[in-house]
């Protein structure tokens, strides 16, 4: 039998189901496994000890009164940038190290009356800027593959704590591939569903018409149960989408890959490709053709434009939503200001780091006096074209597929020197960012030891599709069982 | 990028920032720069900006109500300063 850790979601509902197990011994041996990890991980800024048994315990009550949904009891961890009703929200910044969030995000809302059971916060890159989990306030955190490699980001912690089985489930956000990308990089499940599915309510804004929150989880299955409860509109969030919210978890019953018309990107097998990473992708096509479906290849000729475009319309919105943190009326004061002006500027100089601070001058000079058209506006043109090839290619396949990322998890440090090298690891999932695209990550191999992922990008609201293709490769493979050494 | 320019970003921004950091900031944005000057090479002759990433998509507006309770204590218990239930700043006029 499976270790209770090891276990997907799905199965550790039925074990609740089934009173083999309670909520409040599943939170317990979870939290034991949190802190014995915590040091060489760092994937938690704040464990919620308390809180998670006595929702267990409420859970645990539910369960046995047969008024249980199909996530109570189930333990869940929020990145940190997810604002939580009573607990410090940081958003891995000294800004907001002494904020405790005065009210829930809806996703957390969401989950909670679900029934789901709060473990703690995952640490983060500060405002989830960056790719490897090195600019949070709290420390890097660590590859459970392997220590001394970045877990990948913003989302390492969540990535790296459902990778070392800390919790079965984590929240987490992308912009410009904060999900797939450190679920790539920890062998895990990760996926970020179309602009606007998920209320960004009470998720911390960094940059708005690109931030998505979604979930990373063992399995595709795992993340279809929760996303079903997350996903929605919110009269809250103007830019949630109004639409009825499919049973994505109905939609694994029978996952059709047959006739699936797979479009393989490519401009994403460029030099940049690591090759063991290449072969990888090019094995889990195949399983897909052996399974009946159709592989043709596709271009999208602007694809290479993305980062360039994303570094600018990401910063120019960053710069605009981080003027709110001005040691006023939450966050971080410096000592002693001498006046208004020295009280924003050292506030701001010394509650933020190094590339939060880079992202905001970026932004501040591309929208600044003379430079907005060439810059912004420019920008935002090639974003169009983007979109428009993606368009284009979603009328002759059905999903698109292809590395989630250039090369499989680096070491602390080898990119931190030119912000330019680190940009460019968000290469091939940037794009479903700026045409606000569904598309997920699963694992598909190792490389030298070290987990690939593969991703699936799909049209607008093909958030279905894309887990029932995901859930179908996984009845074939058992790349998302593999737990690395140390945590089985 | 000039040293001048750095510095006047900075200024828009309300960015204390330190002689070191304006010199590393000033290397890195002249390479972020030189990076997104890329877009240049597109031709986006007639394209409309994207305003919105989906398409054809209207933004709600809801009823004019009030719907938000009086929080003022909860909300000002995160803040630096406060008296009275006024958040203080350095003096502003003399």
């Amino acid at each position: 039998m499976t270790a209770v850790h090891a276990r997907t979601l799905v199965e550790l509902a039925a074990s609740l189901r089934a009173k083999e197990l309670s909520s409040v011994e599943l939170t317990r041996l979870l939290l034991a496994r949190i802190e014995a990890a915590q040091p060489t991980l760092n994937a938690f800024i704040s464990v919620t000890a308390e809180r998670a048994l006595a929702q267990a315990a409420e859970a645990d009550r539910a369960l046995g009164s047969g008024r249980a949904g199909p996530l109570t009891g189930l333990p869940i961890i929020h990145k940190d940038i997810f604002c939580t009703d009573g607990v410090r929200t940081s958003c891995g910044s000294r800004m907001l190290d002494n904020f405790v969030a005065p009210y829930s995000a809806t996703v957390v809302a969401k989950l909670e009356a679900a029934g789901m059971v709060m473990l703690g916060k995952a640490n983060m890159d500060e405002f989830a800027m960056g790719s490897s989990n090195e600019t949070s306030w709290y420390g890097p955190v660590r590859n459970p593959w392997d220590t001394r490699l970045v877990p990948g980001g913003s989302s390492g912690g969540s990535a790296a704590a459902v990778a070392a089985r800390l919790g079965p489930v984590a929240t987490a956000t992308d912009t410009g591939g904060s999900i797939r990308q450190p679920a790539a990089l920890c062998g895990v499940t990760g996926i970020k569903p179309t602009y606007g599915r998920v209320s960004r309510y009470g998720m911390i804004a960094f940059a708005s018409s690109l931030d998505q929150g979604g979930v990373i989880a063992v399995s595709a299955a795992d993340a279809a149960l929760v996303l079903r409860a997350m996903a929605g509109f919110d009269p809250r969030d103007s830019t949630s989408v109004d639409r009825p919210v499919p049973d994505y978890v109905a939609a694994l019953e029978h996952p059709q890959v047959a006739g699936l018309t797979i479009g393989l990107l490519e401009e994403f097998f460029d030099k940049g490709l690591d090759p063991e990473n290449a072969q990888r992708v090019q094995e889990a096509l195949a399983i897909y053709e052996r399974l009946g479906a159709k592989i043709r290849k596709v271009s999208l000729p602007n694809i290479r434009l993305s980062v360039p475009a994303y570094y600018v319309v990401a910063p120019a919105e960053c710069s605009s939503n981080l003027a709110r943190y001005d040691g006023v009326r939450f966050g971080y004061r410096c000592e002693k200001p001498r006046d208004l002006s020295d009280l924003y500027c050292r506030s701001r100089g010394e509650g933020f780091g190094a590339e939060v601070k880079r992202r905001i001058m970026t932004g501040t000079y591309v929208l600044s006096a003379g430079y907005y058209d060439a810059y912004y506006l420019k920008a935002q043109k090639v974003r169009q074209l983007i979109a428009g090839d993606f368009e284009r290619a979603f009328k002759e396949v059905d999903v698109i597929m292809g590395p989630t990322t250039p090369t499989p998890a680096f070491e602390l440090g080898a990119k931190t020197a030119d912000p330019v090298t680190m940009y460019l690891n968000d290469i091939y999932t940037i794009g479903a960012n700026l045409a606000g695209l569904p598309a997920l990550s699963i694992p598909c191999g190792f490389a030298g030891g070290l987990p690939v992922g593969l991703q699936i990008i799909g049209p607008h609201f093909a958030e279905e599709r894309l887990l029932a293709a995901a859930h179908a490769y996984q009845r074939e493979t058992d790349w998302h069982r593999r737990i690395p050494q140390g945590y089985e | 990028m000039e040293r001048e320019q750095i510095a006047a970003i900075a200024h828009l921004a309300r960015l204390g920032l330190g002689e070191s950091e304006l010199s590393a900031y000033q290397e890195s944005l002249t390479r972020i720069l030189a990076f997104v000057g890329e877009l240049d090479r597109a031709d986006t002759t007639g394209v409309t900006p994207m305003a919105h990433p989906l398409a054809g998509l209207s933004q709600p507006l809801r009823a004019d109500e009030v719907t938000e309770r009086d929080e003022r204590d909860r909300y000002q218990a995160n803040a630096p300063c406060v008296e009275a239930g006024l958040y203080l700043v350095p003096k502003v006029i003399e």
